[in-house]
């Protein structure tokens, strides 16, 4: 069914703390080791060893370079994953009835075995958060790891997406957005936490949290006083140096 | 975008054949017989073709048959209806006049109407689309709409419509450009909004995610071509506005008609090519499209 649901029970999604992320893009490794391996189609690589090496992947992070209008430039790394849009363009545009958004959870899925491959889906997308997979012809997209969070055969630690559960810098959290008491809820809401391209009108679910502001040292500089000019109004024979230089 | 050939011929050759059908169901030119078999075989090869075409840009070409099911949604499934519909009328019509001598005219209107109203379901496939700014305006229904009715024209031999509808259509396509040109601008997504990095200061992208290409940037950060866009689309222009224009106003010969409509389908290739190889999807400012301190990928 490919209209969106009124409203959903809960609002599962990521919070991404682009001040904690180091870019070591161990999330994309662990969330292409488990989701090509469990739910639907495998994530193909083509040419993987060869000159021309692409794939697909749920998850992939950027590096960008942010330059204040005073100071240095700061390097930011941006993972990106599926937002699992409130109005998610993705699945309306859909003709098969593949994609779609659940009412108890919120989570937008393709249902593989109805998808024709057609690609329209990952036009309306503003994220590029889904990929064709060249070997299966089907539309991949992040599960929110579905086949890990309800899984009781999982230790509980476990029941988290295999990205949040990998990061080693406490940068990706996992709960429930309309719960305001959720940890995410509020550590969205004590750090600002803010939409990607919100003029698109998609309400995307996941959030990012801005980097912290710079520290900055007050300016000590524990020589300056030595480097001062001794003399302001030079004399003798420099002050004489001093005016012949002047006059040349 | 990706100008993925299935989708050019798709859109140029179905808009073609069911731009001839709505002029043959308006009765114009009535013909019947064989003459009428000529006309809707052409017509039905087009459109027929064009959808064909259609289903070689699936992944998995054997599932097509379940596009049907989410019409109430998607603008792609309600093409899909609108086709069927289209073709199924105007097939009974075309037996009237094809077996039987007969214009049984109010399914004749009622098979244009639906002609019209595939193309411009198939507009709305592109218009609908936010992420692509030069796509999503008013102006693309409207366009491929003119388009259709002209080319129609131009094949069914109605040479005073088809030269009013060659005009239109051609200043269609020149504010196409001209608004589509300010679209992306306009749109007010840029690598800030994108990152949410804004507030701190510019963004430039300093590492994309991989060292080698993938699905979102062959299919929507096509860049190859674009340099050659003003050559192509006066080229474009000539072949599917000018030059038919000039012909049709010129004493009518069959086989000068038949230039005419070989240059503007040709021109229609050209100008459609641009449609998809012009237009520019958001997400390529996450890989650095549109920045403004150097552009690694143009």
């Amino acid at each position: 069914m490919t209209q969106l649901p009124e409203k959903t029970e809960r609002k599962l999604g990521l919070v991404i703390d682009l001040d904690t992320c180091v870019g070591c893009h161990a999330c994309v490794i662990s969330c292409k080791g488990w989701n090509t391996e469990n739910y639907g189609a495998p994530l193909s690589d083509q040419d993987p060893y060869g000159a021309d090496p692409s794939g697909t992947f749920l998850n992939r992070v950027h590096s960008y370079e942010v330059q204040p209008e005073t100071g240095a430039p700061q390097l930011v790394h941006f993972p990106k994953s599926c937002l699992h849009c409130e109005d998610a363009p993705c699945v309306t545009v859909c003709p098969t009835g593949a994609s779609y958004k659940r009412v108890e959870d919120g989570i937008v899925l393709v249902n593989e075995s109805d998808c024709i491959g057609c690609g329209l889906c990952a036009w309306a997308c503003p994220y590029g958060a889904r990929e064709m997979d060249a070997a299966e012809g089907v539309m991949k997209k992040c599960t929110l790891c579905v086949d890990r969070i309800y899984n009781e055969n999982l230790a509980e630690e476990d029941r988290v997406p295999a990205c949040v559960r990998t990061c080693p810098s406490g940068a990706r959290h996992f709960g429930d957005l309309d719960d305001p008491d959720s940890a995410v809820s509020q550590l969205v809401a004590a750090r600002g936490g803010i939409d990607l391209m919100p003029e698109q009108g998609t309400k995307p679910v996941n959030k990012y949290l801005p980097p912290r502001p710079k520290d900055r040292l007050d300016e000590v500089d524990v020589l300056a006083p030595y480097l001062e000019p001794v003399a302001e109004d030079p004399r003798g024979f420099l002050g004489w140096l001093d005016r012949t230089l002047d006059r040349l | 975008m990706h100008p993925a050939r299935s989708l050019i011929l798709f859109t140029s050759l179905s808009g073609l054949g069911f731009g001839v059908l709505a002029w043959l169901g308006l009765g114009t030119p009535a013909v019947t017989g064989w003459v009428a078999f000529v006309f809707y075989l052409i017509a039905f090869g087009l459109a027929g073709g064009g959808l064909v075409a259609s289903t070689f840009h699936l992944g998995r070409r054997e599932r097509a048959l379940k596009a049907f099911t989410q019409w109430q949604s998607s603008w792609l499934s309600r093409e899909a209806w609108l086709a069927v519909a289209a073709m199924a009328t105007m097939g009974l019509f075309a037996l009237g006049a094809v077996f039987f001598g007969q214009h049984w005219q109010p399914l004749g209107w009622l098979g244009a109407v639906l002609s019209l109203a595939t193309v411009f379901a198939t507009s709305m496939i592109y218009a609908q689309l936010k992420t692509v700014p030069r796509w999503n305006m008013p102006l693309t229904p409207v366009l491929f709409l003119s388009l259709s009715i002209a080319g129609g024209a131009l094949l069914s031999g109605e040479i005073g419509p088809a030269i009013l509808f060659l005009c239109v259509a051609g200043a269609l396509t020149l504010a196409h450009w001209t608004l589509g040109d300010r679209r992306f601008a306009q749109s007010g997504t840029t690598m800030e909004t994108a990152t949410g990095l804004g507030p701190i200061g510019q963004v430039r992208a300093f590492e994309p995610p991989h060292t080698g290409t993938n699905y979102l940037m062959r299919e929507m950060v096509f860049r190859i071509g674009r340099k050659h866009s003003l050559k192509l689309r006066v080229m474009g222009f000539g072949l599917m506005v000018l030059l038919p224009v000039l012909i049709l106003l010129l004493p009518f010969h069959h086989a000068l008609a038949a230039v005419a409509v070989l240059s503007h389908v040709a021109g229609l290739f050209i100008t459609r090519w641009l449609f998809f190889a012009e237009a520019e999807h958001v997400v390529g400012l996450y890989y650095g499209a549109h920045d403004k301190t150097s552009d690694p990928i143009a």
